[in-house]
């Protein structure tokens, strides 16, 4: 099956958080298809047995020890913030 | 028809690091607003995750003094969803290779008695692995604010499988999961700071019938008694509403503790797609022997095995080791004081009820308290030898709580032993028989009772000092 | 004064500087200088700011003047790519969406660079986010190719490479996911060293793929790269996927390793699709290391020739669309104010604050990852990674370098591709697979086209031996005059 043909750009683009605007679409939709269908080739590697590759090296338990670095003071962790109040960050209400 | 109520629980634990679980910020509860932040906690541009080695220790005890399976390798992944507190919008999680595999929290349920101990059950794991915490939404009239101050601290997954089956079955879990985390040390499980969260999957099924129903899961138990009170609380919604003919909608639903009423949860938008995949920047983690060995070390003995000790080694009633065994630090307390000899109920007896109020009412911690183990040997064995009364004991031990002083010297001190000095014990009898001849004639005339009578004024000349059991010898010697 | 002061190689500066011939204040008076002269045609800044550097020119003279110089790298003034952090300086990822983000800490290479005396001068333009091989792909227009105006000057890191070849800066760092530093420094006729994963820190490069991406260095010369690589190289606990490696003196390596080398010819990168014109220069190159007294060995890397470039895409995206997703409105970054409610204002905030190849980019990502798909997709592109890293372990065993062009075609007009994504992502055809097997791999000019365009020769090396790498590009370097000669601007 050519999994091309089942990018289903309404469902990806609301996973990914990007509101398209129609032209985008129509663009995305010809430019993706391209481009998936070249990928299409890896179908002809045999990969039976083969370990993915995560990482360039394997390496394992990589960690520091529990020992308390400074962090920012919270006029530089806010500095960016597009809209806060009282060191808070201010976002549009969430309603669960 | 009755029905069977079938309950899984999946509990967050934050776990008792000084620094968060992918940076070395502190982490911490209560500290001003967005003050526990640094560029990886904010998720800035180039900010890269490093674990945290006291995080993986913590999850592996845990995972010890919960039977589980240590997996050999796992590994870290992004379950990637967005939302305000997640400053990534992917968290950091383990998705299909936990740290901990299998496992099971054994519980005891209430008895039919408070002296009376309960059925024992062992409720299986399913798995515990480790992921980050997001932060704090505050949900105004006009917006949300958000706290990163939480985001970042270390979270323990305990998932268990549905073999929960009652309200109680499940506040039992939660307690007996909670002390055995306490005493390891792997958190404080304080669920008023969120140390501690739990949510309920519940459904019912015809008794009998094996494959499970519709299941309904149940957010906000944000207390050991909502917990209880919201599981009974759907397991009756869910009965009504079969019972009336209805069929239970899967869904997501709030419990409102207060109200004590539940209401379904708008679900987030789209069906749920996280897109898990292995994390690029982190490394896998390998568990050896040797890493293993260290934290065994460091286990302690569960809970309900110390029980079964104190029942049987130290035949102790089932009302003392509830006393003793919930608190480590009591209970070694207890053993400490019983190797040094002494009948092992009444050592328990001094510690679960005279010491343990007297701390209460001084407000002081076992850390704190001047009486220790050999105090409270000493006590018990001053009885046990005759050389005290039991009452003396009492104030006794009310004077060596104060002062630390031990019970023998407070007893030669005080001139509290009991005389066996038969001379003295002699003449202290004839004073009383003297001073009470006619309890003394009835006595004589068969009346047993009016025997006490000489023996209280012995107690009292001696300032309670005569040995009871020598003078009632005497006297009926004297008397004879 | 300022004229014999550009184009110069940086050794050939810190050596000055060191001699006190020149100072650290007339060096970059001379850059930016130069700068204002041919910046406005070459586009290469994002933006500088000139005090800052200026006082710390001063305090490097200072340094200098009181004996307590830090190193060779001391007063010289380095380009950062606009993707890596400088405390207190714009980090925009030449994104409208971190248009206005001043970055409140540094990355790890900063601080080395400042740990070295080097000045952490400039914002240099990029593909937004690093996505792209033309630096048209910038919320802030495109850079131009210093030998051609009309041309691209290759990317992501064009700006890093234009900066350097069109004498506005000796030095400049920039970052290679699939090709990023060494494309471009081949279309601007310089050289480029893209290091082994794990050699330069990450902390502190907004991340396009976690897996791909490493800082690397853009350069005049390969004694230059050897001193830059030397400053910004080595391990850094706050990258877990930087290496426990030893930084051996890259410049004095350079001399030590005399050669003769056995070398690898990938037959495959040769192919159809590569300009006549830079075969043949490549040809001529490998016939000087031939007459050098290297053995020519021709190799085979089928699996990376014919495969790479659609892994590279699966994968690349794959880890972008979720690094990418960081970047919300929220925290930081640009928030639209036509956001109703909190599902809202992702959608609408990151539509109005990415470019149209980042948001293809995401797409295509976020599909191959979604659920279905994730199997046939992002799980074979890294089964098929791990081929091709085998693939490369196998010839190098016994070969010390591999051997090709850099890319393809020389730089190509502003516009050529931009309408064909794929087109594009082909032009990374030699430099990608150096990527998935995380392997340094370095560019140097190898010649011209007739119509005056730079070629770059692209040497492939063995996990952590750039010194090895180094030696072998000097040695071609030094008996060529390609990177004396530089663009009229
Ligand atoms: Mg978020
Ligand atoms: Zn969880």
């Amino acid at each position: 099956m050519r999994l091309n043909s089942d990018l289903n750009l309404d469902y990806v683009a609301n996973l990914a958080r990007l509101a398209l605007s129609g032209e985008e679409k129509a663009q995305f939709a010809g430019q993706l298809a391209d481009i998936l269908g070249y990928v299409e080739k890896l179908k002809q590697v045999d990969v039976t047995g083969v370990e993915p590759m995560a990482h360039a090296s394997p390496v394992y338990n990589v960690w520091e020890a529990d020992v308390v670095r400074p962090g920012l003071p919270v006029e530089v962790a806010l500095g960016n913030a597009p809209v806060q109040r009282h060191n808070l960050i201010v976002v549009p209400k969430v309603v669960e | 028809m009755n029905y069977e109520a079938v309950i899984g629980l999946e509990v967050h634990v934050q776990l008792k690091t000084a620094s968060k679980i992918f940076t070395r910020v502190a982490a911490g509860y209560g500290e001003p607003e967005n003050t526990l932040t640094d560029p990886v906690v904010l998720a800035l541009p180039g900010a890269l995750p490093v674990m945290n080695k006291v995080a993986l220790d913590l999850v592996i005890k845990a995972g010890l003094m919960l039977e589980c399976a240590i997996a050999p390798v796992c590994k870290w992944d992004r379950k990637n969803y967005f939302y305000p507190d997640s400053p990534k919008n992917y968290q950091i999680t383990q998705y299909d290779q936990p740290l901990c595999l299998g496992g099971a929290v054994e519980i005891e349920l209430p008895g039919p008695a408070r002296n009376v101990m309960g059925e024992h059950k062992k409720i299986p794991l399913t798995r515990i692995h480790l992921e980050e915490d997001v932060g704090k939404l505050t949900h105004g009239v006009h917006d949300s604010l958000v706290d990163f101050n939480r985001a970042g601290t270390p979270l323990m997954e305990i998932v268990s499988e549905p073999a929960l089956h009652s309200a109680d079955e499940a506040f039992a879990f939660l307690t007996a999961l909670r002390l055995a985390l306490v005493q390891g040390g792997i958190s404080d499980c304080d669920m008023e700071k969120g140390q501690l969260r739990c949510d309920a999957n519940i459904s019912i099924r015809p008794a009998g019938q094996t494959q499970l129903g519709t299941k309904v899961e149940l957010k906000n138990l944000n207390s050991i008694s909502f917990v209880r009170d919201g599981i009974a609380h759907e397991i009756r919604r869910q009965h009504a509403v079969v019972t009336a003919g209805g069929t239970i909608v899967q869904e997501t639903r709030q419990y409102e503790g207060e109200a004590g009423t539940s209401a379904a949860l708008r679900s987030k938008e789209m069906a749920h797609d996280y897109r898990y995949f292995p994390d690029p920047d982190l490394m896998p983690v390998k568990v050896d022997e040797a890493w293993l060995a260290t934290i065994r070390a460091t286990v302690p003995e569960r809970m309900f095995d110390r029980q079964r000790r104190y029942l049987e080694e130290f035949q102790l009633p089932y009302t003392l080791t509830s006393v003793l065994v919930p608190q480590l630090a009591l209970g070694a307390f207890f053993e400490e004081a019983a190797a040094l000899g002494g009948k092992p109920q009444a050592v328990a007896n001094w510690i679960a009820n005279d010491l343990q109020r007297e701390l209460a009412v001084a407000g002081v911690e076992l850390a704190g308290s001047k009486v220790q183990p050999r105090h409270i040997a000493g006590l018990v064995a001053l009885v046990e030898s005759g050389v005290i009364s039991s009452n003396m004991a009492k104030e006794v031990f009310v004077e060596m709580f104060a002062t630390g002083e031990m019970p023998e010297a407070i007893v030669a001190r005080q001139g509290l032993a009991q005389s066996t000095d038969t001379g003295e014990l002699e003449q202290w009898v004839s004073e009383a028989i003297a001073g009470n001849a006619k309890a003394a004639a009835e006595f004589k005339a068969g009346n047993e009772k009016a025997l006490n009578a000489i023996k209280g004024a012995v107690m009292k000349a001696s300032q309670g000092k005569a040995n009871p059991q020598q003078v009632d010898q005497i006297a009926r010697r004297q008397l004879a | 004064m300022a004229a014999d002061l550009i184009f110069q190689s940086a050794t050939r500066l810190a050596a000055r500087l060191g001699q006190g011939e020149i100072s650290s204040v007339e060096l970059l008076s001379a850059c930016l200088a130069r700068i204002k002269a041919v910046d406005g045609r070459v586009k290469a800044f994002n933006s500088y700011a000139e005090e800052g550097a200026l006082a710390l020119a001063q305090a490097s003279d200072q340094r200098r003047a009181a004996g307590q110089a830090r190193g060779p790298l001391d007063g010289l003034p380095v380009g950062l790519k606009d993707i890596i952090a400088v405390a207190g300086q714009p980090l925009t990822c030449s994104s409208k969406m971190l248009a206005d983000f001043v970055s409140p800490y540094d990355a790890t290479v900063s601080e080395k660079l400042k740990a070295a005396g080097a000045i952490p001068f400039g914002r240099l333009n990029l593909d937004e986010f690093a996505m792209g091989s033309s630096t048209e792909n910038s919320a802030f227009g495109p850079t131009s190719n210093p030998w051609d105006l009309t041309r691209v000057p290759g990317g992501s890191s064009g700006g890093s490479a234009a900066a350097v070849a069109a004498g506005e800066l000796p030095l400049t760092l920039g970052s290679d996911t699939g090709g990023s530093v060494r494309q471009p420094a081949a279309l601007c006729g310089i050289v480029g060293l893209k290091p082994t994963y794990g050699l330069v820190s990450r902390y502190g490069l907004a991340a396009f793929a976690s897996s791909l991406d490493q800082i690397g260095t853009l350069t005049h010369t390969v004694e230059d790269a050897a001193l830059l690589l030397r400053a910004i190289a080595g391990h850094d606990p706050r990258d877990s996927t930087s290496f426990q490696a030893e930084v051996p003196d890259y410049g004095a390596e350079l001399a030590r390793r005399k050669g003769p080398w056995r070398l690898g010819v990938p037959k495959e990168f040769f192919g159809a699709g590569l300009d006549p014109e830079i075969r043949a220069a490549v040809r001529q190159a490998i016939e000087y290391y031939r007459q050098l007294g290297c053995e020519i060995k021709e190799v085979s890397l089928p699996l990376a020739a014919e495969y790479a470039v659609a892994v590279y895409y699966l994968i690349a995206t794959a880890e972008a669309s979720s690094n990418l997703a960081r970047y919300d409105g929220i925290r930081y970054g640009h928030r639209s104010t036509a956001a109703k409610d909190a599902i809202d204002i992702y959608a609408r905030s990151r539509a109005e604050g990415f470019g149209p190849e980042v948001k293809r980019r995401i797409i295509l990502g976020t599909h191959v990852l979604s659920s279905g798909y994730y199997d046939a997709y992002y799980l074979r592109a890294q089964k098929v990674r791990t081929l091709i890293r085998n693939e490369f372990t196998a010839v190098l065993r016994d070969c010390a370098a591999l051997l090709s062009p850099t890319s393809p075609v020389p730089a190509f007009k502003l516009g050529e591709k931009s309408a064909d994504p794929l087109a594009m992502y082909l032009t990374d055809i030699y430099t990608i697979s150096v990527n998935l097997a995380g392997l340094p791999g370095l560019s140097l000019p190898c010649g011209f086209t007739a119509g005056g365009l730079p070629i770059g020769l692209q040497l492939i090396g063995r996990p952590f031996d750039e010194a090895g790498l180094l030696a072998i590009a000097r040695h071609y370097e030094q008996a060529h005059d390609w990177h004396t000669r530089h663009p009229e601007l």
